[in-house]
């Protein structure tokens, strides 16, 4: 199987880039770092990449709005090329502040699968501030093909913008009942909850991931990139230390998807 | 400037917290409101945009489609609508750095780029008095060092230009004065210089002929500063009969020069300490503090604090690569009546949580974990807060050593340089008193991690390629430091009018001794500069050329033709005359409290946990990323809820690999009431504690000390700190642990009218651990029913300084002391028995003794136990079970045991007094028993809310009950 690349962005601000390039190379895939700068000066380099990963972070600071200058960015200068790179096949993942900059830049949720433009919002935690602790989540089945349903992985989250408002309440049922949500916050008993501190941002259903029309788009709020290998989990002391930390799990379906379809 | 005004606020029908949060804080600011707050996010957009740019550009870029709305003012328009409001903006010159972001996305949108402010507005829907509202805003919302406040009218302008500069150069006429004369021109510049220094200056430039230049004046006063160059401590001391030539040189150093452990590979020489890690990498290692700040302005002090300390680590060697941070505060209590706060001070509440906003908002942006820290209460420190910082970073063996060599450019990397943080290197040395605050304000600023984060990768990137031959971090003192220590032994021509400056309008004397924040000075060979500046721009950081490193040990400094400083190195750096300073010790009188038996001893120990020392510090901590980089193997809580405190934290700094890194703290400044020597033991010993509980190798740790004192001109206080240094020397020799870097800030005192606060000498003791294998460390959280509970250490009769007698009231005077050699073996065995895997969890007995460390054992284990008081190895004429409770002796832990691990416990700890002194239970219940007799049974859930509701200041973390 060829090793899918799997382009790693750099941005003022992205901080969580180094981890990001760690775990998709231990899921198999090839990284490689470009900054925004270059990114948006040749788009066309898009094109020699199988992945599109937007790791998270502070991109400009949240200046203005989380993830909004960024999201800017790419839409003036680079908006057609990742669109046609995701006509091609390709698969793009943001992490956090990365899930911000898809969701502003209009890539999530994408309902119509039409141009880009923004249709729901990622804004300040019910709790308004932010935190970071480790949380458990699920995934229920979605439009994303390669993320099985009823998988529960602990992670850690670490944000203050992580709620997310649809324009009304209709939009958020379609974003469960069609299989745009992809991950959500569970309790103690499994069940997709509201609740704080299980959910630590209150967003409606417990949802904490999307995907696009496609499936071919992820982004989710927590952080599998801090949770990949063994020692990252929290309980492991109690546990037993495993190889690898369980979001390990969402970079090697990723790296799996790519791979097949390469 | 007129300008257009654009504001964005949450649509009816989503929730507006920043409206939310303002209201409550109005509210806690005193102002009566019964309705809403509504917050608006301004921007002002130069007046050549035409409406229709403005218009679409607002709705592109600075406001959400989905859950906000936007009005847009014309220039010269009133309010879109009467009421009654407050604008809070940042005061011109003060960094904007959503303003920055907001030309990048006008830029972006390719629209012309225009000057832009950002500014935060509230509408009240209360007929609240204009007045009132100014007046609580000003002590809730905004920062009156930094931000202006306008009711009702929206704000109108932007910043106009700086002006036209002074450029003149200013001699200071100094030959001719009197001793009087200068102490006075010291006094009223701001210098912080002494009468023999300024005496030392004046016969230097005697012998030259001529008056110094302002800017040659104010570069000996940065240089000069009780900052930078430590005066006191390595000045002369008559303590007594006793002659001290240096104090730094006979403890910390002597410390290390004797112990010449072979893990040191750089101390005391360069930005941070630096110790091996593995085959390719050092640690380095530094702790800072930004006290004066702080006080001032918590935000921007501690937030400023912590980019500072981040950018010492990156300008060690050739640059390290920061992996953590830490965080020490000493506040006065946050309830403290409003009654007993002293004119001028802002309240420690509003002290506690700007601080803890600054660092989180540097150091979350920055994508450094902050992983580590502690919070001590006491009311002394009202006027004089504690903010420690520390950062570690990885440093490639290869590029520990560096050296600028004579031809090399010097070359400016990062933030502009403005009018910002000038003097905060003489600023710290001076006492505040009650008008500090409006006489200070230039020595505040406001970080731009973002900015700083660019420098990183930048720098970073350079050195893996080779560029520079040495960097420093413009620090205090700016680029008169920051050059002028890089070109000791050499010599510098510098080029003021190549700076980039935030504004016009900068005389060359403040662009050579400006603070601003996120700099870095590089020594770039010629042949490399082209590579740096283009790196510097793939990563979008300025960087600019501003001199050249000559070997003639004399630093030149012009702004454009004109020479505004000629200056000698040699006299710059070694002519500082040798500080003299007297020190007493005279123990304070003090007695034990003569008490009745305790009767309330579940009572006790609730009052114990709830304790500000002892409470859970989660609100806080959760506040900051400790996860980015993916390098925490231990969390700050810890357990089933992971809401248990963790002793230490522990990281695998590189990915990939379990090698790691342990590190703790020690503090506790009450003990130093009744003896400063017994605080210096404590806080070494519970440092050592802390990594030795979590799994850290005592053999293989290196220490640094950071001291706060009082006026140590007077010399009860400096007789204090010499009793405290004496003792930490003695300490560290028997416990092996060289001090690798170490830091000092020494007039904490406030001027309250009559009345003088000076806070308890209190020495941080911050200690690193270099650990094979994460895996071979453990957490404080109980793990199993049935495992048995191991003390190990002596329990004496050491209530003095202790929560259990602060709650009553009292103080005492049988402070804790440390047994070296005992207290060495049970470091040592401890260790052993972890390596051994015969321990399941382990913690140190602290603040709150036995009660409070078996407690928060259990809550983060959500397990019970039952422990039995007659079993605890004990000091002569130790009965009382509240001795046994809460006595705060030292060199104790507590250590879960599986049954079939004690024999191989006990091997290792031979020779260590130890005893099992109870089992862990499934029941949920807190029992405490001294042979037969029942003492405590309470249930778990009443020691969780006990222990982690008084620091939970909105409630979320004990809302839903334990």
């Amino acid at each position: 199987m060829s090793r899918p690349r799997a382009l790693i962005l750099r941005a003022p601000g992205i901080n969580c880039e180094r981890e990001t390039f760690d775990a998709f190379e231990r899921a198999g895939a090839q990284s490689e770092y470009l900054h925004v700068k270059r990114l948006v000066s040749r788009p066309a380099e898009l094109e020699r990449f199988a992945i599109l990963a937007v790791p998270g972070g502070f991109a400009y600071g949240d200046d203005i709005a989380a993830g909004r200058v960024l999201a800017h960015e790419l839409r003036q200068h680079a908006g057609d090329q990742i669109l046609g790179f995701l006509e091609r096949g390709g698969l793009v993942l943001g992490i956090c502040n990365g899930f911000q900059v898809l969701v502003r830049l209009g890539l999530l949720p994408r309902t119509g699968g039409g141009p880009l433009r923004q249709e729901v919002t990622l804004t300040h935690n019910l709790s308004n501030h932010y935190e970071c602790r480790w949380v458990t989540l699920k995934t229920v089945a979605s439009r994303c093909t390669y993320l099985p349903p009823g998988l529960v992985l602990r992670v850690p989250a670490a944000h203050g913008e992580g709620y997310l408002a649809c324009p009304d309440e209709r939009f958020a049922r379609l974003l469960t009942d069609e299989g745009y949500q992809t991950f959500v916050y569970v309790d103690e008993r499994g069940a997709a909850t509201t609740r704080y501190p299980h959910n630590p941002n209150g967003s409606p259903h417990g949802i904490a991931g999307l995907t696009d029309a496609s499936g071919r788009v992820l982004g989710l709020m927590p952080h599998p990139d801090r949770a990949y290998l063994g020692h990252h989990m929290p309980e492991w002391r109690r546990d037993g230390l495993a190889p690898e930390g369980d979001g390990m799990l969402v970079f090697r379906e990723m790296v799996r998807a790519a791979a097949g379809e390469a | 400037m007129d300008a257009w005004r654009v504001e964005v606020t949450p649509k009816e029908g989503f929730p507006d917290p920043g409206g939310v949060s303002a209201k409550a804080a109005l509210r806690r600011a005193g102002l009566e409101l019964a309705g809403a707050v509504r917050s608006f996010r301004g921007f002002l957009l130069g007046a050549e945009l035409d409406e229709a740019e403005v218009s679409a550009f607002a709705r592109e870029a600075l406001c959400d489609p989905v859950n906000e709305r936007v009005a847009i003012l014309a220039p010269g328009q009133g309010p879109a609508r009467p009421a009654r409001r407050v604008s809070i903006v940042p005061r011109p010159g003060v960094t904007d750095p959503v303003a920055h972001s907001v030309q990048k996305a006008l830029r972006d949108s390719r629209r012309p780029v225009v000057p832009v402010a950002s500014y935060r507005a509230y509408e009240v829907s209360d007929a609240v008095p204009a007045a009132a509202l100014a007046a609580a805003a000003e002590r809730s919302l905004a920062k009156t060092v930094i931000h202006q406040i306008v009711v009702d009218a929206p704000p109108a302008s932007l910043p106009g230009p700086g002006g036209a500069p002074d450029l003149r150069v200013h001699p200071v006429p100094l030959r001719t004065l009197d001793a009087a004369g200068l102490v006075a021109l010291s006094r009223d510049g701001g210098l912080a210089l002494t009468e023999r220094e300024m005496l030392a200056i004046q016969a230097h430039y005697a012998g030259l002929g001529r008056d110094p230049t302002r800017l040659e004046l104010e570069t000996l006063a940065q240089t000069w500063s009780e900052h930078c160059k430590h005066k006191t401590l390595t000045g002369r001391i008559r303590f007594g009969d006793q002659v001290i030539e240096n104090l730094l040189a006979s403890t910390i150093a002597h410390v290390t020069h004797t112990l010449a452990r072979e893990f040191c590979v750089s101390v005391f020489k360069d930005n941070a300490g630096v110790i091996t890690f593995d085959d390719d990498d050092c640690v380095c290692i530094k702790v800072e503090t930004h006290n004066r700040p702080s006080a001032i302005e918590p935000f921007g002090g501690a937030g400023t604090g912590v980019g500072g300390v981040i950018r010492d680590v990156l300008g060690t060697g050739l640059g390290a690569r920061p992996v953590a941070s830490t965080d020490v505060f000493c506040f006065a209590p946050p309830d403290l009546p409003d009654a007993r706060l002293p004119k001028g001070c802002l309240h420690p509440r509003q002290i506690l949580e700007g601080v803890v906003a600054g660092v989180r908002d540097y150091g979350n942006p920055m994508g450094i974990p902050t992983v580590n820290g502690a919070i001590h209460f006491d009311e002394d420190f009202v006027g004089n807060p504690l903010v420690y910082v520390g950062n570690i970073g990885l440093l490639p063996r290869d590029k520990v050593h560096k050296q600028a060599r004579p031809g090399d450019r010097i070359v400016a990397v990062g933030g502009r340089t403005g009018r910002d943080g000038i003097h905060g290197a003489t600023f710290s040395s001076l006492e505040l008193h009650t008008e500090s605050e409006t006489l200070s304000s230039g020595a505040v600023q406001i970080g731009d991690p973002i900015t700083e984060r660019k420098v990183m990768d930048a720098v970073l990137r350079a050195r893996d390629e080779g560029l520079f031959t040495a960097l420093t971090d413009c620090g205090a003192g700016g680029f008169s430091s920051a050059v002028g220590e890089m070109a000791e032994g050499l010599g510098a021509e510098v080029q003021l009018a190549e700076a980039p400056l935030k504004y016009a309008g900068l005389a060359p004397w403040e662009i050579w001794v400006s603070e601003a924040q996120e700099r870095m000075v590089l020594a770039v060979p010629p042949e490399r500069l082209a590579r740096l500046l283009e790196l510097c721009a793939e990563e979008d950081v300025e960087a600019t050329a501003i001199g050249t490193f000559t070997d003639t040990g004399r630093l030149v400094v012009r702004h454009g033709e004109t020479v505004h400083g000629e200056m000698d190195l040699h006299f710059l750096h070694k002519g500082l005359p040798v500080f003299e300073r007297a020190a007493v010790w005279h123990a304070p009188e003090l007695a034990d409290p003569v008490l009745p038996p305790e009767t309330d001893l579940p009572g006790a120990l609730l009052a114990v946990l709830a304790d500000f020392n002892v409470a859970s510090k989660e609100w806080v901590v959760r506040q900051y990323d400790h996860e980015v980089q993916a390098n925490s193997a231990g969390k700050p809580f810890v357990g089933v809820q992971r809401d248990g405190p963790a002793d230490a934290a522990i990281l695998a700094p590189k990915l990939g690999s379990r090698r790691g890194v342990v590190l703790g703290n020690g503090l506790n400044p009450r003990y130093s009431r009744i003896d400063p020597a017994a605080m210096a033991e404590c806080a070494l010993d519970e440092a050592l504690r802390n990594v030795v509980a979590a799994g850290g190798d005592p053999e293989r740790t290196a220490v640094l000390d950071n001291y706060c004192w009082g006026d140590t001109a007077k010399p009860e206080r400096l007789g204090e700190l010499v009793r405290a240094s004496f003792a930490l020397r003695d300490l560290a020799l028997a416990y092996r642990t060289p001090f690798v870097s170490g830091k000092d800030s020494l007039k904490n005192e406030f001027r309250d009218g009559a009345r003088t606060i000076t806070i308890p000498g209190c020495i941080l003791v911050t200690a690193l651990s270099v650990v094979p294998d994460v895996a071979r460390t453990l957490t404080s959280d109980l793990k199993a029913a049935g495992n048995l509970l191991v003390l190990v250490g002596v329990t004496k009769a050491e209530l003095g300084g202790s929560v259990y007698w602060k709650r009553k009231g009292h103080l005492g005077r049988s402070v804790p002391r440390v047994d070296p050699a005992a207290g060495k073996a049970t470091l040592d065995g401890v260790a052993r028995a972890i390596q051994a895997k015969a321990v399941r969890s382990a913690h140190d007995l602290s603040e709150g003794g036995l009660g409070a460390a078996l407690a928060e054992m259990c809550i983060g284990g959500r397990l019970g136990v039952r422990l039995d008081l007659a079993k605890v190895p004990r000091g002569d004429g130790v009965a009382a079970p509240e001795l046994l409770l809460f006595s705060e002796s030292q060199s104790r832990f507590l250590l879960e045991v599986p049954e079939d691990r004690l024999a191989d416990l006990q091997a290792n700890l031979h020779g260590v007094p130890h005893a099992v002194v109870g089992v862990v239970r499934a029941e949920p219940e807190f029992l405490v028993v001294d042979g037969t007799r029942e003492l405590v049974e309470l249930p778990l859930d009443r020691l969780v809310r006990a222990w982690k509701q008084p620091l939970d200041f909105e409630g979320t973390l004990t809302g839903g009950g334990a």
